[in-house]
């Protein structure tokens, strides 16, 4: 066992994969320049001396590179596309969006497309073009399975799981889950560290996971947000509330065994994500709540989302966008019929 | 022709490339009645006037080389050997169809048999088919990708990511653009200052050459020359073939846009006719030689019409399926 953070635990799923077969490879930009950083958040870092070939630094044409990766993957190779933000994805719509995830479909169901995308994600201090959360935007693409580590050995697990997968896989890792201390400590960053087994394992796509148990509500909530319900779980415990959270860490599919049967017990249910509201994850997760849990729910289900509006800048306002533990506290104590001050 | 070409080929050859175009053209030209009849459903976008590109392209390839299509994709179909009834069977969005039924006339294929499910969107295929030639490459492979595009295709920011990828990893691709002088309505002239769109390549750092793409033995040989560059490793290759679409853009485009003196001369230019006369006068076949092609050709599309008619229609519910494996 060691105690790895998500970048290294990425890295050495990445590592492992590579070893056991060699028909995976990374590409995209700076993931394998000598001297430089290993992509943007060390993930692919020192990758390049063991597979020098597998590691293929590709100019700045996101939309050529995944098309570059959609070809090769229809030619039997896995390759693994790195894109340094989030943002980013969408100079890579058509790509990602016509031809990745339909080209199964379009040819009857002959072809595989073996792809992993992986995508840092978050409102982190860069402001509107490198922080936003594109999750919900790639939910109305069937064809896409899509997950979200909140945790090093989720992030291993699924992204082990995802690049033996015969289908495109897309990973939102969140910025300030990386690592919290050394080069890849950012303000507000969280520890997101685990312990990690020395024998191979995956963490099954589709598999959410009850991260605390309780009796009086149910946080469904991905990446950063998860960290933050854990939080308010806590908080609320010392007001005599007592608070389940859950992880999903997919969201296609999802996991609604898992959701179902937690507020089945507690009759409420709260869904957090980041970014904005409109046609969000939680907005999406709270609708399948409606069709399928009404006769067990005894309050509306919440969402706790970011306003409709880009990624301010400014660390005054980026708190605001971003929701934190004492909002989630106060959905709860919302949906529990107890007053917003309480 | 000339009578040296006649030597140069075997006759078995020639009338091999003659009879390529030709099934291309009797299949849509049959397949344009079939919509007109109300018998077809969807969209098409035709491929008469243009056969001497897939067939002279598809020609100087192995079965195991790789090709990506566009809207505009039974040529190319037909061409890299998917076969006649697959993509009739495609076209009536029928469960036999070379992709059951799901992809219908923009995206036929076969990959078994070298044609990506044909890309729809204008310059997507350039970056795929270099991700293709990539692949090869890492495999050690002795194959070779051939992507073919429009004129329109040039000013897609994919087409440049893709060819400059292509050109800086000197990957073993082929790109074809078949210039037909217009993107959908629009004239060449209002999209792009060059005169010649293989000068493109200059900014990629590779060759770039512009043949007419009516001849069909100009495009066999200028494909294969391209090919056997890239299957050696000295990279990709910009072949410019210049051609013209005479018929619609899609179904009942009367084609208004196109000067009237412009229709006829590429019609007197069009690659079909032009080969069959040199075939002619360099004795290579007989006017009943070429007969026979045509009336083998034309059972052969009756039969296509008529399974494909015949054959069922998917369940409704079937469309649930082959979204993931």
């Amino acid at each position: 066992m060691a105690c790895l953070t998500i970048a290294e635990a990425l890295r050495e799923a990445l590592r492992e994969e590579m070893a056991r077969d060699e028909t995976i490879f990374c590409i995209g930009e700076d993931i394998g320049i000598p001297g430089g950083w290993g992509g943007a958040f060390t993930v692919t870092l020192g990758l390049e001396r063991d597979f020098r070939d597998r590691i293929i630094d590709t100019p700045i044409s996101e939309n050529g590179f995944f098309g570059v990766a959609l070809g090769a993957a229809l030619m039997g190779l896995r390759p693994v596309v790195d894109v340094q933000y989030g943002d980013f994805l969408f100079c890579a719509m058509d790509q990602i969006v016509n031809q990745i995830a339909k080209m199964r479909y379009m040819s009857g169901g002959k072809l595989k497309v073996p792809l992993v995308m992986r995508a840092p994600v978050g409102s982190t201090g860069r402001g509107a073009q490198h922080g936003q959360n594109p999750e919900a935007i790639f939910l109305n693409v069937p064809g896409l399975k899509i997950v979200c580590p909140a945790t090093a050995y989720d992030a291993k697990g699924l992204l082990k799981a995802a690049i033996r997968e015969d289908n495109p896989v897309l990973i939102f890792e969140h910025k300030l889950l990386y690592g919290a201390k050394g080069a890849r400590a950012e303000s507000g960053s969280v520890n997101a560290s685990s312990e990690i087994p020395e024998e191979d394992y995956v963490v099954p796509i589709g598999k959410g996971v009850v991260r605390r148990q309780g009796e009086d509500v149910t946080i469904v909530a991905t990446l950063l947000m998860m960290h933050r319900a854990l939080a308010a779980a806590e908080i609320l415990q010392h007001q005599g509330i007592s608070a389940e959270v859950i992880d999903p860490r997919s969201l296609v599919p999802f996991d609604w065994e898992l959701v179902s049967s937690s507020v089945k017990k507690t009759t409420r249910l709260i869904v957090v994500t980041e970014g904005p509201r409109t046609g969000s994850v939680a907005s999406e997760i709270a609708a399948t709540a409606g069709e399928r849990l009404m006769d067990y729910l005894t309050a509306p289900v919440l969402r706790v989302t970011s306003p409709d509006i880009p990624a301010p800048f400014s660390p005054a306002m980026e708190g605001f966008y971003r929701p934190d533990a004492e909002r989630i506290c106060g959905a709860v104590r919302s949906v529990l019929g107890m007053k917003a001050s309480a | 022709m000339s009578k040296t070409d006649a030597v140069k080929y075997q006759p078995e050859f020639l009338l091999r490339l003659y009879r390529q175009m030709l099934v291309i053209r009797r299949f849509e030209e049959r397949v344009k009645y079939l919509f007109l009849e109300g018998v077809m459903p969807g969209t098409i976008h035709q491929y008469q006037g243009q056969e001497a590109i897939a067939a002279g392209v598809c020609a100087a390839l192995q079965q195991d080389d790789v090709i990506t299509s566009t809207h505009r994709p039974h040529g190319h179909a037909l061409a890299k050997g998917v076969g006649l009834e697959p993509v009739m069977h495609e076209l009536f969005g029928k469960l036999t169809g070379c992709c059951r039924g799901k992809g219908g006339s923009m995206h036929v294929g076969d990959l078994d048999k070298g044609m990506v499910p044909a890309i729809a969107i204008v310059g997507a295929g350039v970056p795929i088919a270099t991700g293709i030639a990539l692949a090869f490459r890492m495999r050690k492979q002795q194959r070779v990708a051939v992507c073919f595009m429009g004129d329109g295709a040039v000013n897609e920011g994919a087409f440049h990511e893709g060819l400059n990828m292509g050109a800086i990893w000197s990957l073993p691709v082929v790109y074809v653009i078949e210039n037909n002088l217009y993107s959908a309505s629009t004239r060449i002239a209002d999209t792009v200052r060059l005169n010649t769109l293989a000068d493109r390549a200059a900014g990629y750092g590779m060759p770039g050459i512009t043949i007419d793409g009516n001849d069909v033995l100009a495009v066999y040989e200028a494909a294969r020359e391209a090919a056997d560059r890239a299957r050696s490793g000295f990279g990709p290759t910009l072949l410019e073939t210049l051609t013209y679409r005479i018929t619609g853009h899609s179904r009942r485009d009367p084609c208004n846009y196109q000067p009237p003196a412009e229709r006829k001369l590429a019609k007197d230019k069009e690659p079909i006719g032009r080969f069959a006369k040199n075939l002619l006068d360099a004795g290579v076949v007989d006017q009943p030689g070429l007969d026979i092609i045509a009336q083998e050709v034309d059972e052969e599309i009756e039969q296509a019409v008529a399974s494909a008619v015949a054959a069922p229609d998917p369940q409704p519910e079937s469309a649930l399926e082959g979204v993931f494996v």
